[in-house]
């Protein structure tokens, strides 16, 4: 039992398929109640599929686990109705403090930008995250069906659906989805029943988080060290969660015994040699952890899709796991709805692969990267890594090359093939494959943020007051026209400046928010063109 | 133009990692080796005196 924070227990219900011992056949089974099934499962409401989420479990994460949530994910967690209660729950912080034994190496400001609804970064435990998805789930009951202790023990693949052996505490029953999204995590029992690979780069060495609760005055900022006096040869970190409690990890190495390490005796004068012996705390939680770098082979098996640490796997630094597996839910869902409704084949499912597995390998790189950066595995890359942190207390140009974790930003698919080649000249970050920036916009003499306003479908957004027309249509994928300056307005010319809109231009968006193509001038057929690519035709 | 401490490495993760990959299958000695024989190609690069001979100061330090 944690001093701060009281698991809720869901209850488990019985399903009448169950106990009629009947086999039904569902659109969608959602793998998994984690974050990432649980935002599954809203996205997929929200594009109006309904779907059954099983879960082995009964509650939320045990400990506090993912952490830090980024920008990017907050504006899916928006759309999804949650994002304001983590935001007003959560710790927002922007400096970095890196230290190389006792000395202060650098200090980094992640300077959020002015004009986005979401702050660049905060901190949260994940129960609060995923009791907040759950509540969120609840309402939406009509169309999302939340099961727990449901275990799949066992699957098969058929042309169009999939059957499944599910185990509940009244025993054993069938059920049939056309498509399963498989959330269930690094140990995956889903990928292991498809004979999936899992492949990559796994990291001889342990690191031990511990949860402490204290009222101390250590500023809101994130703290690392390399070599620290209080824990030679390791690194060791400190971040602020919600509650007063405080995340803190320390690198233990490999010959550590994980059994030893977690018991109070021994996580207690560690704390206390990094805390000072003078600070009060209690301990909340402590977990000790190995981790790797890999990631399945491929994200789309027939109709099973994965997503999450079910697909790629990373080391936390940079908090990079939770954060990614919420875009894969993003990237999914809408081009899901459009296969299931026969708006577009089953090939557009195929550029999920392409789209999230591209992310994935750029994950798996900055973190693989940060990895060897911390935990230096010879004696070579240690002295490297050594020279660069002395450097940096003196020199700027070494600041760059320390690595204490790259935080997660958005990979771009910029290689996309959904994505339409940029004929025309453009200046800033919005070319093709890039998530929207948001920016504040008045509608209806309110005001209030560009992604708000994009909706469900596809956009095109034109700056300027052409053209009339309030739809564009390709045979069944419609594209919803906002005019800048008639139909929304731009509060402070942010959306001007970040879009590069000069009078004309036009940006079509993916549903997912992201750009798919942008022109100078309207031109319907170009949009038609570029709208018919953007959903794999 | 004196010796340059700024940021001049454009994709500085890049670098570190060609750098870091590189030696990875070697030994003690073969890095050695190998670190100084880049330090002997980049003096050489440079070329001008005083500003090695300000950059061995500021290792050194």
């Amino acid at each position: 039992m944690l001093n701060t924070y009281t698991w809720p227990e869901y209850a488990y219900v019985q399903s009448d398929e169950q106990r009629n011992n009947q086999v039904k056949r569902h659109p969608a089974i959602i793998i998994g109640a984690g974050l990432i099934g649980l935002t599954a499962a809203l996205e997929c409401a929200r594009h109006g599929i309904r779907s059954i989420i099983l879960d082995d479990n009964n509650t939320v994460s045990i400990g506090s686990r993912a952490v830090c949530y980024a920008k990017r994910p907050l504006e899916i967690l928006d759309r999804l109705g949650v994002a304001d209660r983590m935001v007003e729950k959560g710790i927002s912080w922007k400096v970095g403090k890196v230290f190389f034994k006792e000395n202060l190496a650098y200090e980094f400001d992640l300077l959020p930008e002015e004009g986005h609804k979401m702050p660049a970064m905060i901190n949260l435990q994940q129960y609060y995250c995923e009791e907040y998805l759950v509540d969120e789930v609840l309402r939406h009951s009509d169309m999302i069906d939340l099961r727990w202790k449901h275990k799949v023990i066992s699957l098969t693949q058929h042309d169009d659906y999939t059957s499944l052996q599910v185990e509940t505490p009244d025993g054993v029953f069938a059920m049939e989805s056309d498509w399963l999204i498989a959330c269930d995590g690094a140990n995956s029992k889903t990928r292991e029943l498809v004979h999936a690979e899992f492949t990559g780069k796994f990291f001889q060495d342990r690191f031990l988080i511990a949860d402490v609760v204290m009222k101390a005055n250590f500023p809101t900022e994130r703290w690392f060290w390399f070599d620290p006096l209080f824990h030679r040869n390791q690194s060791a970190l400190l971040h602020k969660q919600a509650d007063d409690v405080w995340r803190l990890d320390f690198q233990m190495g490999w010959d550590t015994d994980p059994k030893e390490a977690v018991k109070p005796e021994n996580v207690m004068p560690l704390i206390k040699a990094m805390l000072g012996s003078d600070v009060e705390f209690d301990l909340e939680w402590v977990s000790i952890y190995q981790f790797a770098c890999r990631r399945i082979d491929n994200f789309r098996y027939g109709r099973i899709v994965f997503a999450g640490d079910a697909a790629h796997q990373v080391s936390p630094f940079g908090a990079r796991g939770a954060n990614t597996g919420i875009q894969d839910i993003d990237n999914l869902i809408w081009k899901l709805k459009l296969v299931m409704d026969g708006k577009a084949s089953d090939q557009l499912l195929d550029s999920y692969n392409e789209e999230r597995a591209f992310a994935a390998d750029d994950n798996l790189l900055n973190s693989t990267r940060s990895t060897d950066f911390i935990t230096p595995k010879s004696k070579g890359s240690r002295i490297f890594r050594n020279a660069v942190l002395e450097l940096s207390k003196k020199y700027e140009f070494a600041r760059p090359l320390v690595n204490s974790g790259r935080l997660s930003m958005p990979t771009p698919y910029i290689h996309s093939s959904l994505n339409t080649v940029d004929e025309d000249d453009f200046e800033g970050a919005m070319r093709p494959g890039t998530n929207c920036a948001d920016a504040p916009i008045v509608v209806d003499g309110k005001d209030g943020w560009l992604l708000n306003n994009l909706g469900d479908g596809f956009t095109v957004l034109v700056f300027g007051d052409k053209p009339e027309d309030a739809v564009i249509k390709s045979g069944d994928i419609s594209a919803k026209v906002i005019r800048i300056g008639h139909d929304i307005q731009d509060k402070a010319g942010l959306l001007n400046t970040r879009y590069d809109g000069r009078d004309g231009s036009v940006y079509l968006i993916r549903p997912d928010h992201h750009v798919a193509a942008r022109f100078r001038k309207f031109d319907k057929n170009k949009i038609l063109a570029a709208l018919n690519r953007a959903v794999g035709q | 133009m004196g010796l340059n401490l700024r940021k001049n490495i454009k994709n500085p993760d890049d670098f570190y990692q060609e750098l870091i990959d590189m030696q990875r299958n070697m030994n003690d000695d073969e890095v050695e080796l190998m670190n100084a024989k880049l330090i002997l190609i980049l003096c050489n690069h440079i070329g001008d005196q005083e500003i090695l001979s300000e950059a061995m100061r500021l290792a050194r330090d």
